[in-house]
């Protein structure tokens, strides 16, 4: 019974990829025709001698850390934000307010981190402020369902223990509560660093700020070599970062 | 009675040592990125802002707008199914260089090739490194200004992507999967394509199947994300609209984008479950 089925499905993913190229009108032949490969190979040809003058590695060394800056400020103050919308999220004060805050952080995480950064540049103006914003608000909806459901799922007899000796909610959560889930809400919030350090690096194409607006604004003015040390700087941060978690992974998390 | 003064904290100290120094590490990043809450309640900004969300409802729903946003949803689909493809056809062949499930040296030597096969395999691995390393926006980015805006670039760019990360997957599967198989086939002569038909497909297509119809969903929404830097499909739409302040139109745009993804999630759950 399955067979015919899936003879049929396989038939239906062929029509549609047939469908999408009629659709989108591409035209192969002309896009790998002699003419515009030619044109292409020109162009690409401008990024192989990038631009390693002094100056330019300063300023880019400076989009660096501007982008590493936007990544870390973003996640900690994603991370405040998701633990507070993560308190009554997890139903610790009432029904009400935990279907109000699901609602905020499904709707924070819903909307892509560019679509957060243009409307924050829409709000704050251009620059690297607009960039760590939305990080901030994209990143609080990940981490305050991660947080939510790290805070359900710990057990809650060492912070009854608390109450019944006489603690009161805050002590209870602070000493019954927060150690257990410690160290997942840190692993957490660094995978999620990892991750915006990588998204930090492209939220600059809509104007905020880091690497992506300086390579956005050298490809506007058609500087290659200036665009090529940019994205060879965007390559090592993101190979750095993999590396680096990578190998902190094995030392830490599975020994 | 107690007179000693019991600490009431023992890790209070390597705690507060360990919190400044996050402090004095993140203080630069503080003034590097220009943070300032106070920017979004700022009277002139906040006005604009609240003019915009207030726009938002009721969402656009006009005749034309409907038809536009219809003809901007087919053509995401269509970018990330016609780039899936592309990538394919790229992927599959570089997988099976890439790998060492296929190696005729390695037959003898306990699964390890000999250095020069090693040696042949380090470009391909290379090249399907740096597809996926750099960004799938910024090749969108790219090819806009190659190929002009529209479509083209976007399909390019998921294809090029997608085609780094494929392959390095497959290769990983093809590696994975039980060699026995495969070394019986290699060890009596057959050519390495049978081995790799009759010896490892059978075993790895269910997993290639699943993960290539995840990374399906997942280039749904990159392609979304792309229309920003102009690479057609529902984005180029939104960045549109946003510039013109249309909050009506931005909000059905974004509840379009919503159901898309749930719709691409919803898809590629059937098809996981019907061809695995």
């Amino acid at each position: 019974m399955r067979r015919p089925g899936n003879a049929l499905l396989l038939l239906g993913l062929l029509a549609a990829v047939a469908a999408s190229f009629i659709w989108l009108e591409i035209d192969l032949g002309a896009l790998f025709g002699a003419d515009s490969l030619r044109q292409m190979g020109d162009y690409a040809g401008g990024f192989l001698s990038p631009d390693l003058s002094a100056a330019h590695l300063q300023a880019t060394g400076r989009g660096a850390l501007e982008t590493l800056a936007m990544s870390a400020i973003g996640t900690l103050l994603a991370a405040g934000l998701g633990l507070l919308l993560a308190l009554p999220a997890s139903g610790r004060c009432g029904l009400l307010a935990t279907s109000v805050a699901r609602l905020l952080l499904n709707a924070l995480r819903a909307i892509p981190e560019l679509v957060w950064a243009a409307l924050m540049v829409l709000a704050a103006g251009l620059g690297p402020n607009a960039g760590t914003l939305a990080l901030a608000l994209h990143t609080a909806g990940v981490l305050g369902r991660l947080f939510a459901e790290a805070l359900e799922n710990t057990p809650g007899e060492p912070a009854e223990a608390v109450r019944l000796a006489g603690g009161g909610r805050i002590a209870a959560f602070c000493y019954g509560t927060l150690p257990g889930v410690w160290p997942q809400l840190l692993a957490y919030t660094l995978y999620r660093w990892e991750n915006n350090i990588r998204m930090a690096s492209v939220l600059g194409f809509v104007g905020a700020g880091g690497l992506g607006q300086m390579l956005y604004l050298s490809l506007s003015l058609f500087q290659e070599a200036q665009a090529s040390t940019v994205i060879l700087a965007m390559l090592l941060l993101v190979l750095g970062v993999d590396a680096l978690s990578g190998w902190g992974r094995q030392r830490w998390v599975s020994a | 009675m107690l007179t000693l003064a019991v600490p009431r904290d023992p890790a209070a100290l390597p705690r507060l040592l360990l919190t400044a120094l996050a402090l004095a590490l993140l203080w630069p990043g503080l003034s590097l990125s220009e943070l300032d809450l106070g920017v979004l309640l700022h009277g002139d900004s906040a006005a604009t802002m609240g003019n915009f969300v207030a726009a938002f409802w009721p969402p656009e729903h006009g005749r034309e707008f409907l038809d536009l946003l219809g003809r901007a949803t087919l053509e995401t689909l269509a970018i990330a199914t016609a780039g899936m493809s592309l990538a394919l056809l790229v992927a599959l062949p570089a997988a099976l260089l890439a790998s060492r499930a296929l190696s005729l040296s390695a037959l003898h030597r306990g699964g390890r090739p000999a250095w020069w096969g090693a040696l042949l395999r380090w470009p391909v691995r290379g090249l399907l490194i740096v597809l996926r390393s750099v960004p799938e926006i910024v090749w969108a980015l790219l090819f806009v200004r190659a190929v002009g805006l529209g479509p083209s670039a976007g399909v390019l760019a998921i294809a090029i992507t997608y085609a780094g990360m494929l392959g390095k997957v497959y290769a990983e599967i093809f590696e994975s999967v039980d060699p026995r198989p495969a070394r019986a086939l290699l060890g009596s002569g057959s050519p390495r394509l049978v081995a790799f038909l009759y010896g490892i497909l059978p075993n790895a297509a269910a997993e290639m199947l699943s993960y290539t119809v995840y990374r399906w969903e997942c280039a749904i929404r990159a392609s979304v994300v792309m229309g920003f830097v102009g690479a057609g499909g529902l984005g180029q739409q939104i960045d549109l609209s946003m510039r013109m302040f249309a909050g009506g139109e931005v909000a059905s745009m974004l509840l379009t984008f919503f159901l898309l993804v749930l719709l691409a999630d919803q898809l590629s759950r059937l098809l996981r479950g019907r061809l695995t």
